[in-house]
């Protein structure tokens, strides 16, 4: 969680120093259920993070390098410079780098989940992560629908930060609460506080646990507020001052630290040592992925087949760099 | 006075709202925040209820917008990115473009399409999607490539009784600046001749055309006289303006930053080559992208896409040939 806000917030100061190509979107004010589902996971299981997720996506194994790869287009990292920012994974792994059309990962977890299914695979979860905005989508309704048909263990996390972009909630859906969408589907559902890190932990435990177990797709829903711009470029101006003041606005990460206080499972300079190791540890990351080549385009091949003898003209006989 | 292309965007949307009470604009953050570029700052203000903010729904939007041009209103749909205009691909493909000829009622929609790659933006935030849409019968697509093109043209586009595809170029938001709005506009389906030579004839769109007229700058230089055509829209694309260039020069390349397969570049080729075989003088050739998705760095982008140095390369093959 705090090494996922230390990441975002170099990368923000990247993007600020113009080091970086393109948005830079962060997830501060969300890395407690992030987190969550990152923890809950186990390997074998698939994971389809959103934007916010770098936190979500360090816990689920995601190394800050890679991250910082992907961000400043290095040809070592898993997208060799040809996607950069959020769009990063490593589907080998589990782990798939989202296209920007939101929704559109749902479809594609229940997917590799039925492939699971085909060869035998049990015990396994698809998660995946959507923002309030990204339900209104077609594809959130048929995926959702598609997983409870099909009864596969997907977790369909959703964020509700209170604004898609600037558009408030209100003018995104109007029923009671997201939640309800899970009984149209007949899929189980959970809502939960999501600026609490042990609320998290556990519903969002509970909800990979349930499918695991065979019972189904499972809705999460979390309350909380985005402590941040869309993405690095936006001052989220719009952001109501009372939601702000409210106990949605409250900071996940101090919510958690103080907890550890008030436990007396931590000291307070335990948690300046930890800041200051996870400071260092982001320094080495983005020193390192600075070091690294950007893409050559010269020596690119300009292949988007992988049956290389059908691509038409240019490039078909360069080999494909080995995957690192 | 200095106008942007995206100044003109808005200003055209001001001004067909304000003369037209059956116009509306729908789309993601379109409202109070003014569209994620800006292309509606302050309109949902000016123009209260008719700027309206949609949710992340864009098969649902441009299917309402369907609906409500049938009751006889004259939507403006704004897609926040082009490429998320495949998520309403069916309403605007079978729906739209299809209903006038199936039903003689006209389906008056204007879509938006924040089209083309800037720096960074990678394969989800950089497509041309003018070719895709262009294929379909019953589809107006117009690809303004000027700051005066893209007030005019918007305007017309409104005033049309059919559904038009508006590819905006995202480069030239903010690059393009222009001094005055103008009174009297180049009707759509006239391509614009947008320097005038005799070597050879350069047809483009869109920012293409302003890399055409740096190359055609540069080989000036060296005495070789190029002309730009720039289409404007690339349905109805002016076949004949260009068949007058060729007639002209004996020298056509086509370019365009969309993939290469088919496209808008190949069209201009064919119709040259079976109605003006005897006008070259070589080889009709053209250039677009690379046929893969649009690279994230920029390292990869430059050379993805054609710029000046690219098209210089393939004008100066051409005039030796
Ligand atoms: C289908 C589609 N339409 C539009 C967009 C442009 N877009 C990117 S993020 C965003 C807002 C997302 O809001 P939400 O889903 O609530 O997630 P949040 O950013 O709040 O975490 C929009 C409209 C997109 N990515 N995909």
């Amino acid at each position: 969680m705090l090494l996922g806000r230390i990441l975002d917030e170099k990368f923000a100061s990247l993007y600020r120093a113009g080091k970086i190509h393109g948005g830079v979107f962060i997830g501060r004010g969300q890395e407690a259920l992030s987190v969550a589902v990152g923890q809950s996971l186990r390997k074998g299981d698939i994971f389809a993070p959103l934007i916010r997720d770098q936190a979500g996506r360090l816990a689920f194994g995601e190394s800050a390098v890679d991250a910082a790869r992907t961000y400043l287009g290095s040809v070592l990292g898993p997208m060799r410079g040809r996607d950069g920012n959020v769009h990063r994974g490593r589907p080998k792994e589990g782990y798939l780098p989202m296209i920007s059309h939101l929704g559109a990962m749902i479809p594609v977890v229940n997917g590799m989940l039925l492939a699971r299914r085909f060869k035998g695979v049990t015990g396994v979860v698809g998660a995946t992560c959507l923002g309030e905005g990204g339900t209104s989508t077609g594809a959130f309704h048929e995926g959702l629908n598609q997983a409870a048909v099909e009864k596969l263990p997907l977790v369909l996390i959703v964020a509700n930060n209170q604004y898609a972009y600037s558009t408030p909630s209100a003018r995104q859906f109007a029923c009671r609460s997201l939640v309800d969408r899970a009984a149209g589907y007949g899929v189980e559902g959970h809502s939960l506080d999501g600026t609490d890190l042990t609320a998290c932990l556990e519903t969002v435990g509970e909800a990979v646990a349930n499918a695991r177990a065979g019972r189904g797709p499972q809705l999460v829903v979390a309350r909380l507020l985005r402590l941040c711009g869309h993405g690095e470029h936006d001052d989220a101006g719009y952001v109501d001052l009372k939601l702000k003041q409210s106990t949605m606005g409250r900071d996940c990460l101090k919510v958690a630290e103080e907890y550890l206080l008030q436990q007396n499972w931590v000291e307070r300079e335990t948690l300046v040592v930890w800041r200051n190791e996870a400071t260092q540890k982001v320094e080495e990351a983005v020193a390192k992925a600075q070091r690294e080549p950007t893409p050559d385009p010269y020596k690119e091949n300009w292949c988007a087949l992988a049956s290389r003898h059908l691509v038409e003209g240019h490039g078909a006989d360069t080999p494909e760099p080995e995957d690192t | 006075m200095s106008i942007t292309y995206l100044e003109a965007i808005r200003l055209a949307q001001q001004r067909a709202l304000a003369d037209d009470p059956r116009v509306f604009i729908y789309g993601q953050d379109v409202g109070a925040f003014g569209g994620a570029f800006k292309a509606t700052k302050n309109l949902a203000q000016e123009f209260p209820g008719r700027v309206i903010d949609a949710p992340i729904s864009e098969d649902a939007i441009v299917g309402a917008a369907i609906g409500a041009a049938i009751e006889g209103m004259r939507p403006i749909i704004e897609m926040q990115f082009a490429d998320f205009s495949t998520v309403g691909f069916n309403q605007i493909i079978n729906h739209a473009a299809a209903f006038h000829w199936r039903t003689q009622v006209p389906c008056p929609i204007t879509i938006r399409l924040p089209s083309g790659g800037t720096s960074g933006s990678g394969p989800f935030h950089s497509q041309s999607m003018e070719a895709i849409y262009a294929h379909y019968p019953g589809l107006i697509v117009m690809t303004p490539a000027t700051v005066e093109d893209a007030y005019s043209m918007l305007l017309e586009a409104v005033a049309i009784d059919d559904p038009v595809i508006f590819c905006e170029h995202k480069y030239l938001y903010y690059h393009l600046k222009a001094d005055q709005l103008p009174t009297e506009a180049m009707p759509t389906g006239k391509a614009r001749i947008a320097r005038s030579g005799r070597d050879m004839t350069i047809v483009a769109y869109s920012a293409m055309v302003h890399e055409a007229l740096a190359v055609a700058d540069e080989l000036a230089a060296e005495g070789t006289e190029i002309e730009v055509v720039d289409l404007r829209s690339v349905k109805p694309l002016d076949t004949d303006t260009v068949m007058a260039s060729v007639a002209r020069t004996g020298r056509l390349l086509c370019v365009g930053e969309a993939f290469p397969w088919g496209g808008v570049t190949a069209e201009v080729i064919a119709r040259v080559a079976s109605e003006g075989f005897d006008l070259l003088d070589a080889p009709p050739q053209r250039l677009n992208a690379k046929d893969t998705p649009v690279p994230y760095h920029p390292n990869l982008w430059t050379v993805h896409r054609p710029t000046a140095r690219s098209i210089a390369v393939a004008a100066r093959k051409l005039l030796r040939q």
